[in-house]
């Protein structure tokens, strides 16, 4: 628009080139100034929908394990989100661990995601459209997920279905032999 | 074919506002004097049905704010309290669940006399667009209504489809996160739900202005497909005529939404909506809502995240690109033999798909769904731009004046030989 009014001008005027007007000053310092202006009234409309100061101060969840049985999986509520705590067999530690790295969609060892062979913590959403999987089901005896059929293994891993990750894993310590601290 | 105002206006009060604001005379020359096609057919009353189920769900949604509290710890309790408290709670919770039901049955039903008569075609593109634009809005606010009550399926709805845009590659995480204002659908997400399920009928309301206006500058198409070409023979005013058989259907219409309401007030609805949300437990089997239950097959036929996710959407928003996708020039199907075997056929898949959608899936439900997925796309992306190429449609009718005269002098001819 402006490089045209120049132009215009240029011609009416026929002589030394392109002489900008004031008005040519004006109206690009205008439109400098609202495009400035609606980026800094959009980004606050846009920013005040993401997660506020208090939902970002995530608490941590502390889990007392001496109490979960061999073979037994607890849940708990972590930012809004259910947690599998899973104490497993040597059974399920061996498959996990022996499965071959070419049959996984996703591949990851069992290693990498446990800090204690017999411990596994992931966090409890379908990674496809976010369901509570069911734990002890499935072809794989790990997890499967009701709403559109993703199973997963014991080390949950994806194995078949719709899910295209594995299982996500939440950041936790362990503060003792017998308790994490997840967050 | 709006033509020019016939509004004369009978005393002096209103010839001094009528020259201030000319709304008389407006609305005399779109409901009054408005030229109708004379040959339009119940099929045509539904466009009227749906813009009085758009009032009639503002009205008792407003009705229902001044109960209703959007906290997680309190939601579900204060509809309960609706239902067994507040006067006539039960009335307008029940004509506001059933009134979205029948608010698409409407849609539904306008939408595919659209596609059966040709009335998306030129020069009524635009119009049709605007429809589109309408049906996803209508879907966007029916879904966030449905997750105000915060039962198990209003939460487990709510956390299925939002994580829709997670399948968006790269910003998808960070997409949800936004959109949920945390890390899981919560009260945040409920909140915000609240606000935006109030505004966008409000936004149905001025788009379905702009679709009238549309439709007004256009006329309206009618069962020959044939566009009026005079006036005086081809059309009737809209009042009496279109006024009168407007509100007989919309009556009609009534029945039935009161026979919901009434009679069997909970059979849509899903009974495990009657408990309280759990985030850490999911209901067995999720299922939508019956108006997204197509759409829904679609998503679960893909075997990929991404994949179903274009799939679904794409399967709406092909629409808008229908006009142009149709490269028959006859509008009307009553004139295309084949296209009228394949639109009952793309019915039958759409209803297909509909119960598809309601079963669990697996095994023999998503082949089937697989098939009619496949076939939803093969309708629309190269059966219908084929048929344009290779049907031969029959001879049309000079005028609707025509059609109307032969068919009533074929009725003739019958009740003589009788
Ligand atoms: C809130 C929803 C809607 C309302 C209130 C509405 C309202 C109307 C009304 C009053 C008419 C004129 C009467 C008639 O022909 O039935 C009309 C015509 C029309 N509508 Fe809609 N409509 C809605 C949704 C849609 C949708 C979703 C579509 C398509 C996707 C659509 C496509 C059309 C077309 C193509 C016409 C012109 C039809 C013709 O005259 O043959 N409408 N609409
Ligand atoms: S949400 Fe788990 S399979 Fe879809």
């Amino acid at each position: 628009m402006a490089a045209n009014s120049v132009t215009a001008h240029s011609v009416a005027t026929g002589a030394t080139g392109p002489e900008p007007t004031r008005r040519d000053f004006l109206y690009i310092a205008t439109g400098a100034a609202a495009v400035v202006a609606t980026g800094a009234t959009i980004w606050p409309l846009i920013s005040q929908m993401s997660p506020d100061a208090s939902t970002l101060a995530l608490a941590s969840t502390e889990v007392d394990l001496s109490g979960i049985a061999e073979g037994q999986i607890l849940t708990v509520k972590w930012r809004g989100n259910p947690v599998f705590v899973r104490h497993r067999t040597p059974k399920e530690i061996k498959e996990a661990e022996d499965t071959p790295l070419s049959q996984l969609p996703d591949p990851a060892t069992d290693q990498s995601r446990v800090k204690k062979p017999e411990w596994l913590v992931v966090i409890g959403v379908c990674t496809h459209l976010g369901c509570v999987p069911l734990g002890h089901q499935g072809p794989y005896d790990g997890w499967f997920c009701p709403c559109h059929g993703s199973v997963y293994d014991t080390s949950g891993r994806i194995r078949q279905g719709p899910a295209p990750r594995n299982l996500d894993l939440p950041s936790y310590k362990f503060t003792s032999d017998t308790k994490i601290l997840i967050g | 074919m709006t033509g020019h105002s016939t509004y004369v206006p009978k005393s002096a009060l209103a010839r001094w506002f009528e020259s201030r604001l000319p709304i008389m005379g407006l609305v005399h020359s779109s409901f009054i004097a408005y030229p109708t096609p004379k040959n339009l057919n119940y099929w045509w009353t539904f466009g009227g049905i749906a813009s009085f189920m758009l009032a009639a769900q503002i009205v008792t949604g407003v009705v229902l704010a001044m109960h209703y509290t959007p906290e997680v710890t309190m939601a579900f309790d204060s509809v309960e309290k609706i239902m067994r408290d507040v006067n006539f709670g039960w009335l307008m919770r029940y004509a506001h669940a059933n009134g979205a039901s029948m608010f698409f049955v409407a849609v539904y039903i306008h939408i595919f006399r659209s596609l059966y008569y040709g009335s998306y075609k030129a020069p009524r593109e635009v119009l049709w667009i605007l429809g589109v634009i309408i049906f996803l809005l209508m879907m966007a606010t029916a879904f966030m209504g449905y997750v105000l009550p915060w039962g198990q399926m209003s939460f487990w709805g709510a956390k299925v489809i939002t994580s829709l845009f997670s399948a968006i590659p790269f910003v998808g995480d960070a997409i949800t996160i936004w959109l949920w204002g945390g890390y899981s659908v919560d009260n945040p997400t409920l909140n915000r739900f609240y606000s935006l399920h109030y505004l966008l009928p409000f936004m149905i309301a001025g788009v379905v202005v702009l679709h009238v206006w549309a439709l007004h500058v256009s006329g309206q198409n009618n069962p020959t497909g044939v566009e009026v070409k005079s006036v005086p023979k081809d059309t009737v005013p809209f009042t009496p005529y279109a006024t009168v058989k407007d509100a007989f259907g919309m009556v009609c219409f009534f029945i039935l939404f009161a026979w919901f309401v009434f009679y069997v007030p909970g059979i849509l609805g899903d009974a495990d909506n009657y408990i309280r949300a759990n985030p850490l437990v999911t209901p067995a089997h999720i299922v939508p809502e019956w108006y997204f239950l197509p759409f829904y097959a679609i998503l679960r036929a893909i075997p990929s995240k991404l994949g179903g996710v274009i799939a679904m959407f794409s399967s709406i928003a092909i629409f808008l690109f229908l006009p142009w996708l149709d490269t028959s020039r006859v509008r009307s199907a009553r004139y295309r033999p084949v296209f009228k075997i394949f639109f009952w056929v793309f019915v039958a898949t759409g209803i297909g798909l509909g119960y598809l959608g309601s079963q669990p899936p697996e095994g023999g439900f998503v082949i089937a769904a697989r098939i009619l997925t496949a076939y939803y796309f093969l309708h629309l992306l190269v059966i219908i731009p084929l048929l344009g190429l290779f049907e031969r449609p029959r001879p049309l009718p000079a005028s609707i004046a025509d059609s109307v005269l032969a068919s009533r002098a074929s009725v003739g001819a019958r009740v003589a030989a009788e």
